[in-house]
Parts: structure tokens; sequence; C-alpha cells
């Protein structure tokens, strides 16, 4: 028996994601004293062996094949299921990115086996095949507590519930090559091809976001902002009202079914601060509302508001930092 | 084409979401209730697929009666034909919900032959468990691709693209296949006059759901932990300028 984590790398090079998974997992493998072990997928699988042994696995099972050279979810959670049966394991864990929920998801599906989605938190049951999870929910606007119960519990850990941390003392771990036998069927679901994203600030990745809701009332009314967002050196984004209007494109939409941004400052501007909306803005550090309802949700929920119409705010924000600038 | 496309009715919370006393559920007693974001875009998509290619597009759901409501919606927006697997109570849990709808596409495709695509939402809105629409390709023996932001048919074939960290990737699954779809790869239409009268006028299908309970068990609802805010009112209207540029300067963001 053992606890395996699925591990997500870009060529070699761990995702942050699967550290925490790889600290969940251990956390498990501690408390019901079994073995963590690791399965990479993939090529340049030999750079991270150190770095899975600090984090308290014991083997690391490589999966070659010629399939696998690139992503596929078919055959990603081929070769998962294929392990779990190789090696008896009793949970599986993996992050929960959208890889990592989707490979899982046909692991558990060729399997027939439970997977939680996004968990939280994570307790061994008292009962052998039954386990205790929260998870998130409504894109982290609630939480459910569940129980998972089977001879094999998949998981995926939401991203940022645990702290990432290497083992308290530190091991070796050893790699072993897995091989797996795939079906010609799994590769119909393979990357055909690839376009790299260009460089630049992207609305994940801001430190100001400016963003505007349906009291920007146009397409148009988005300029001021835009302006703003330029002398800022940050991006315009939006809500869900902006997007279903056609007034933005939805890759600027901030929320649950749009981006999670985390930047220094969100000026969140006529946007009223609905549940869907806020899960993508929380994470901001500081967060500027101007509206013109002092009750808006918005305005109570930020740490900073001005109480005003954004069409005047705005521009003269914009206005003030040029006087600063003296440009 | 013949495409299928699932969907689930979920309630539309506002600035907060109440859950009943129990802990069971969210209390819906004054909201109303839509269509999970990706599924009202996977179903724009089967409807523009259909526009494109002729053919019919079939909506359906499982959920509790009411849930007649989403898919007379979708109707009324261009889909041709509707099906309700009624449930009372609570959600079933993905496992289960994913078997019910297999065992009755199969139904579905015994009687009016197989359909070319069936698509569904990247997650349902309210449950997100990433997994129903994955579960029931796997049963049919049909590839799918998760997070779709582009769909085109063409000689066969299915080619979707999606957002991945390192930029854009596209797939080509050979028809029958499954696509689950995100926000963003359109923008829904609204219903049209024709298309209200096409959602009174159509016959809902209702197929009795069957299948096992799964392992995966709701205990209860919980809201997280909300962090406490004391808003400081940085002033009113545009004299309020000088104030927010010293806080920007203040938090490092204004050089
Ligand atoms: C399942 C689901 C998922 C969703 N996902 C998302 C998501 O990802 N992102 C998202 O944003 N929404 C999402 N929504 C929609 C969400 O519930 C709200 O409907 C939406 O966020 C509202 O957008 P808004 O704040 O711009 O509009 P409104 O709620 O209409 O608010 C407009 C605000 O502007 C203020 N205002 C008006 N005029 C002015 C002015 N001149 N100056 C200053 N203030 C002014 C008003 O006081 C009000 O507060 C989702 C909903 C559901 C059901
Ligand atoms: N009760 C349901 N009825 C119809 N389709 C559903 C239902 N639950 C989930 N789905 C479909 O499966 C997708 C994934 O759901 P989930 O696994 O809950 O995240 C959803 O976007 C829907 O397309």
């Amino acid at each position: 028996m053992t606890i395996l984590v699925v591990v997500e790398h870009d060529r070699g090079v761990l995702a942050d994601a699967s550290r925490e998974a790889l600290t969940a997992g251990r956390h498990l493998a501690t408390t019901t004293a079994t073995p963590l072990d690791a399965l990479t997928i993939g090529a340049a699988a030999d750079a991270m062996v150190a770095e899975l042994g600090r984090f308290g696995v014991s083997t690391v099972h490589q999966a070659h094949h010629d399939v696998l050279a690139d992503y596929g979810p078919e055959a990603w959670g081929a070769v998962v299921a294929a392990a779990v049966e190789q090696l008896s394991a009793s949970v599986v864990v993996a992050a929960g990115t959208d890889r990592g929920n989707e490979v899982m998801a046909w692991a558990a599906a060729r399997l027939d086996v439970p997977f939680a989605a996004n968990c939280t938190v994570t307790t061994p049951g008292e009962e052998d095949e039954k386990m205790a999870v929260t998870r998130v929910r409504w894109g982290g606007s609630l939480l459910e507590e569940a129980t998972l119960t089977g001879a094999v519990r998949l998981l995926t850990m939401a991203h940022h519930a645990v702290d990432a941390a290497p083992a308290e003392e530190p091991g070796r771990a050893t790699a072993v090559s897995m091989t797996v036998e795939l079906d010609d069927s799994v590769s119909h679901s393979i990357v055909r091809g690839r376009v790299e994203r260009v460089a630049g600030v992207t609305l994940a990745t801001a430190p100001v976001v400016v963003g505007g809701g349906r009291g920007v009332g146009s397409a148009d009314g988005f300029a001021p902002l835009e302006e703003l967002a330029g002398l800022l050196g940050g991006v315009v984004g939006c809500s869900r009202a902006v997007t279903n209007n056609g007034w933005r494109n939805h890759t600027d939409q901030v929320g649950q079914t749009g981006t999670r941004i985390a930047p220094t400052v969100y000026l969140a501007c006529g946007i009223s601060g609905a549940i869907q909306h806020w899960v993508g803005a929380m994470a901001a550090k500081n967060i500027v509302a101007i509206n013109i309802d002092p009750e808006a949700n918005m305005v109570s929920k930020a740490g900073y508001a001005v109480i005003g119409d954004l069409h005047a705010v705005v521009p003269a924000i914009a206005t003030e930092i040029r006087r600063r600038r003296g440009t | 084409m013949r495409i299928l496309v699932c969907v689930k009715r979920v309630p539309a919370p506002g600035a907060r979401i109440n859950l009943t006393a129990d802990a069971q559920a969210i209390d819906t007693a004054h909201l109303g209730f839509t269509t999970s974001p990706h599924e009202e875009c996977a179903v724009e998509a089967a409807v523009q697929l259909v526009e494109g290619h002729g053919g019919e597009a079939t909506v359906l759901t499982l959920g509790p009666v009411e849930a007649e409501e989403q898919l007379r919606y979708a109707v009324s927006v261009g889909m041709t034909a509707a099906v309700l697997l009624p449930i009372d109570g609570a959600d079933w849990d993905p496992q289960r919900t994913a078997a019910a709808i297999t065992e009755v596409v199969r139904r579905l495709e015994a009687a009016d032959g197989p359909f070319d695509l069936i698509l569904f939402g990247n997650e349902s809105a309210d449950a997100g468990n990433f997994q129903v629409g994955i579960r029931v390709a796997h049963a049919l023996g049909r590839p799918m691709v998760n997070g779709a932001k582009g769909i085109a048919i063409s000689e066969g074939a299915v080619h979707v693209r999606r957002e991945a960290d390192a930029g854009q990737e596209t797939y080509e699954l050979p028809l029958p296949a499954a696509v689950g779809v995100k926000e963003g790869i359109n923008l829904p239409r609204y219903p049209t006059m024709k298309g209200r009268l096409a959602s009174k006028r159509v016959e809902v299908e209702r197929m009795e759901p069957d299948a096992e309970t799964g392992g995966l068990r709701m205990v209860r609802l919980q809201r997280p932990a909300e962090r406490a805010s004391t808003t400081v009112i940085l002033g009113r209207g545009p004299d309020a300028a000088p104030a927010v540029v010293d806080l920007l300067d203040e938090l490092g963001v204004l050089a």
C-alpha cells in the first residue's frame, strides 16, 4: 500500500501547486504510517528526483511511453490508473489545476472510484476505506465537508490551501522506471499544436488592476480606466455584467468563471461585488472601491472606498497622477 | 449533426450565499436560478454548430422538475429538443449523476442514432466536481478534452483550442467525441420572440434516471471565514483624487 502523488511539471520544473499536493500527501502518509510515492509522466523527470526526496517521497515512478511525449488527458489518466493498480495505491493526490483535475477525473473514471476535486483539508478516517475531506465549491465561495469512501480514493488539493513545505527530515528518493500499456484510443486527445504565450503583464499577474463593472455603462466608457491602468503599469479587468453586454472580451473578466487576480491594488469601479466576482478579487492585497452606492457589497468589503460617480473620479485620479509627475 | 448538451440548474446568489439551518443546501428562498455559465456557452456553441452544419441539438439535465425552466430557456436560444431526468431532493453525487446520464444517452442513441458531439461545462458552478462529463465520455468510449475556448468541426473531427499556462493548445478528436466548454468561448445570445414561442411549445421528454450511489458524499456545507474589514472612506467624488493618489504612492504602485 502506498500514497501516491501525481506530479505536474514543466520540462522537469516542479509546479508550485504540486509542492502543495506533495505536502498534503506527506501529512496523510505520516498519519497513516504509509510510504509516500510520486508519479512523474513524460520526459525530463530526472531533474525532479532530488527535490521530491526533500518533500518526503521514497520512490519516484517515472512513466515513459511514446504517447506521453506531450500532454493528453486520457493518456495521462490511463497512466495514473495503471500506476494505482501496479502500486496498490490507497490514496492518490494531485494539484487542483486544470490538468490535475482533468487527469484525476479520467483516472477515476477508468478505475470506477470516487474523486474529490479541490480539497482544502484531508483527514484519514477511523475506518480503513473512508476519509473526510473539505472541498471548495462555487469557486471558493462555499466549502463542503464530505466523506470519500472506496478502496482507492482520488483527490486534488485546491491551490493555496496548504503551504508547501519540505519534510522535516529530508530523505532521498529512488527513481524507478514504470512501463505502462496504453491502448491506441488514448492518443485521440493528445495536444496537436501549441502557441506560446507572448510575455507581458497579464490580468493574473498585474501589480495593479483597474476593474470596471456595469456602472461603466458602455464599451467606450472604459477609455478612462485604460488610461489610469496605463499610468500605473497595470491592466483593465471587468465583471461578468460587462462581458455579457459585449463591452469587453471575456479574457478581462475577474471571478469564479473568469480570472483570479492577486494585484497589490485592485481599483473596482462601478462593481457591486457579487460573491462570484469577489472570489476572483479577494486575493488582491488592497482594494479601492469606487461606487455611487455606499452600501454596495464591494464598498463594505474593500479596505478603501471613494463614494461617487466613477466617470468623474477615475479621470480625476489620472489627472492628479499626471500633475504630480509633471507630465 | 446530432449534438447533446448537458446542463445543470443552479441558484444565482448575489452578494452573499446563505445556507439552510441544517447546512445541507443554499437557502434559495429569495434567489432566482440559472444555468451554470460554462454550460450556457456550451448551449450557444451547439446552436452555432447546428446553424453552420445542420442537424439537431438536444439539451439534457438531471435535476428537480423545476429544472424544466433551464431546459426551456435553452430551447428559446435555439436548442431543438429537451430531456429531463427528474430527481427529488438533494443533488446526486458525481459518479451517480454520470452513470445516470450515460444510461439515458444510450437509450436516446438506441432510439434516434448516435450523437456526433456531447458538450458539457468545464465544471458545474455549484458542485465543481470537475468529473461528470469525463466519466460519461469514458463510459461511452469517446475522447474528450475539457476547458475548450474554441471549437470547430471539419472532416469527421472536432478541433478544440484551449488555454494552458504556457499558451494555447489545440486538439483534434475524431467524432463521435465529447468536449467540456469554458465561458468565453462565445457570447451567449438572448432569446428571440420565435425562440420564446418554441420554448413554450417544446415537449420536454422525461426519462427516469437510475444509478447507484458513488463514494463522494456531502456531509454539510460551510461558509469560509470572512476577512474582517473596516472600510476607510477616502472621500466623495473627484475631490477624493489626491487621497487616492497618496494611497497608491504609499502602496508603492505609483513610481
Ligand atoms: C455561477 C455564476 C458565476 C458567475 N461568475 C462571475 C464572474 O466570474 N465574474 C463576475 O464578475 N460575475 C460573475 N457572475 C455574475 C455575478 O453574480 C454578478 O451578476 C456580476 O458580477 C455583477 O456585475 P456588476 O457588479 O458589474 O453589476 P451590478 O451588480 O449591476 O453592479 C453595478 C454597480 O455599479 C454601481 N454604479 C452604477 N453606476 C455607477 C457610477 N456612475 N459610478 C460608480 N458606480 C456606479 C452600482 O452602485 C452597482 O454597485 C456569476 C454568476 C453566477 C450565477
Ligand atoms: N445534474 C446534472 N445534469 C446535467 N449535466 C450535469 C449535471 N451535473 C453535471 N453535469 C455536467 O457535467 C459538467 C461537469 O460537472 P461537475 O463534475 O459537477 O463539475 C457540468 O458542467 C455539466 O455539463
